[in-house]
């Protein structure tokens, strides 16, 4: 190094979100816990394909290859997805400031939003992946099963699934920037995401008779509700105590789009906000 | 116009807890300045604020004139930082993690792999280049951070006790590289004085968030030493009690003492005779004088200061 020299054109922030996103990417491509997601998805696919196999592709989901997709995928996909998100969301930002690599990226020329962004978008790209090995498992099996006759239907559940992983991921980041220590924020994402909305719901729906409209796994129902045919009939709120037995009512595609854009929305918003506003203190 | 760091009015509370009160420092020009303090005296609070890895709660931390709360990006694009001990993502090799930087800061493509294998031979890790950092020891992970630093040919480095986690010879290679460092502006925290009297030209002292002194070594040194000087002297055969008498009893020597039979340690008064005297009167008794270390006034000068704010 010859000595002080004018700085170098400045990158702009598109360009660094890039350059995050990919070495994070890289770095989730080669950590242990990727291949440990992905080995859990070879496990689930595996099952599913043994059990066809073995009890006959009637016996899953009937005869149809709807039926059979909303079987193997509608009932499984959701729980993928919380998975990747608890996986490579869950730690993301608190990581940064537990396992210290926020003090070699941050002080740089970089903007605190462009690391957030582009983490972001490399917890989307690796989760993408797992849910895409799990996608073809099914489409293998179901094209083994039924030829060509590949319902539209589930192609909409697979862009629905998608639409669900960035949302939820949004949320799982949103918790990561909440939190300084990672267990807590992957612990916290877990129970949120498996427990928490699920009884939350039931109690609103069962007790109230009120419509969770509030909920991101209610708005998720739309990636197994595609699958039925007919679609399941929205039923609408009918106040205090109108319903008591049977199960959570159905949302609209329409319904559950927006409630799953809402939270992309407003958790990217908060999270960014918490990060921002976070101190590097020791 | 010369590389700068400038701390206006700058405070930082946490909670009701004040780490930097009021800070006000201008540092300016190609210089190793060394930032001395017990632990909690705020300098990781201050570097932290210049660096924007925390904000400052009232005045303002600029480098180069940009604000660095306003716009960091700005203010760090001609500053390299090392703060307390970064991690690196464990998956990335040090190249790749050194690319990435490369990258964020813009360095030409053509010149990157240039610099990151000239960084990496600097602090000897260039065996280790393709290896997982996730496998390092907090030394290895150390020198690849301290490579960090010298990938975008920065006008100013912030420093944050360089040598922290690393052995004596890893050390010894930090302050090499920083003495390599001209014509930049260096701003260095350290708790090792001989280190900072080695590389440093000029020394700011905080404690309690307040900052004490910003001045040459030299000022400070004379200046709140207590007005003595100390020297070690090693001589190749032991000294003979005689020889001994003579040296203690040379003009400005305020006290003798032995440590074993080859070394000794002299406490002068610089008023009365200066170091450069000193050592031509001793080397002038042909006793086998070897080596001669003046001790670390800056640690006297430290004491004193800190002591008082007590």
């Amino acid at each position: 190094m010859s000595g002080a020299e004018k700085p170098h054109a400045r990158v702009g922030s598109l360009a660094q979100i890039g350059i995050i996103a990919k070495y994070n990417f890289l770095n989730y491509f080669r950590a242990r816990r990727f291949y440990v997601m992905l080995a859990i998805i070879l496990i689930i696919g595996g099952l599913v394909t043994g059990l066809v196999a073995y009890y006959g592709v009637a016996s899953f989901g009937g005869s149809s290859a709807l039926g059979f997709y909303a079987a193997g995928w509608g009932s499984f996909a959701t729980f993928v997805i919380i998975l990747s998100a608890v996986f490579f969301g869950g730690d993301a930002i608190s990581g940064e400031f537990q396992n210290r690599t926020g003090y070699f990226l941050v002080p740089n020329p970089i903007r605190k939003s462009v690391v957030y962004i582009g983490k972001y978008f490399a917890a989307i790209a690796a989760s993408s992946l797992i849910l895409g090995v799990y996608a073809l498992i099914m489409i293998a099996n179901g094209l083994y099963y039924f030829s060509w006759s590949f319902p539209w239907e589930f192609a909409q559940s697979i862009l629905f699934a998608w639409v669900y992983l960035i949302a939820v991921m949004s949320l799982a980041f949103a918790f990561s920037s909440l939190f300084k220590s990672t267990s807590i924020s992957i612990l916290m994402t877990i129970i949120l995401l498996l427990f928490v909305f699920n009884i939350v719901d039931t109690v609103v729906f069962i007790v109230a008779g009120y419509e969770p409209w509030y909920s991101i796994v209610y708005g998720a129902g739309i990636i197994s509700d595609i699958l039925q045919v007919p679609y399941p009939v929205h039923i609408p709120p009918r106040g205090l105590g109108s319903r008591f037995a049977g199960g959570l009512p159905a949302p609209t595609v329409p319904e559950g789009l927006a409630i799953l854009a809402i939270y992309f929305i407003v958790m990217g918003i908060v999270g960014l906000f918490l990060f921002e506003k976070k101190e590097f203190t020791s | 116009m010369a590389p700068s760091i400038e701390a206006v009015q700058v405070t930082k509370k946490f909670g009701s807890f004040t780490a930097v009160s009021d800070l006000n420092l201008k540092i300016q020009g190609t210089k190793c300045v060394g930032f001395l303090g017990p632990n909690g005296a705020g300098k990781t609070t201050t570097m932290k604020m210049f660096t924007g890895l925390i904000s400052a709660t009232r005045g303002n931390a600029l480098i180069n004139g940009v604000d660095v709360s306003k716009d960091k990006k700005a203010a760090l694009a001609s500053c390299a930082t090392l703060i307390e001990t970064p991690e690196i993502y464990p998956s990335l090799t040090p190249k790749e993690a050194l690319t990435m930087l490369c990258e964020i800061r813009g360095v030409p493509a053509e010149e990157r792999n240039k610099r990151i294998d000239e960084a990496l031979a600097q602090v000897k890790m260039q065996e280790w280049e393709t290896k997982k950092v996730g496998s390092f020891s907090k030394g290895m992970k150390q020198r690849v951070n301290v490579a960090s630093t010298l990938l975008s040919d920065p006008e100013v480095i912030i420093l944050d006790e360089p040598s922290t986690g690393l052995d004596p010879r890893g050390m010894s290679e930090v302050r090499d590289i920083v003495r390599s460092l001209g014509n930049r502006l260096v701003f260095m925290s350290s708790h090792l004085l001989a280190e900072v009297t080695e590389v440093c030209q000029e020394v700011a002292m905080i404690d309690h968030g307040k900052l004490l002194v910003y001045d040459t070594i030299e000022n400070v040194t004379s200046k709140f030493a207590g007005g003595s000087g100390e020297v070690q002297v090693m001589f190749a055969r032991p000294l003979d009690v005689q020889t001994g008498t003579v040296i203690s009893n040379f003009e400005g020597v305020v006290s003798f003492s032995r440590n074993g039979d080859r070394q000794i340690a002299l406490k002068f008064n610089p008023a009365v005779v200066s170091q450069e005297v000193l050592f031509q009167r001793i080397a002038g008794l042909k006793a086998g004088a070897v080596s001669f270390q003046s001790a670390s006034g800056l640690e006297d000068a430290y004491l004193s200061l800190i002591k008082e704010t007590l």
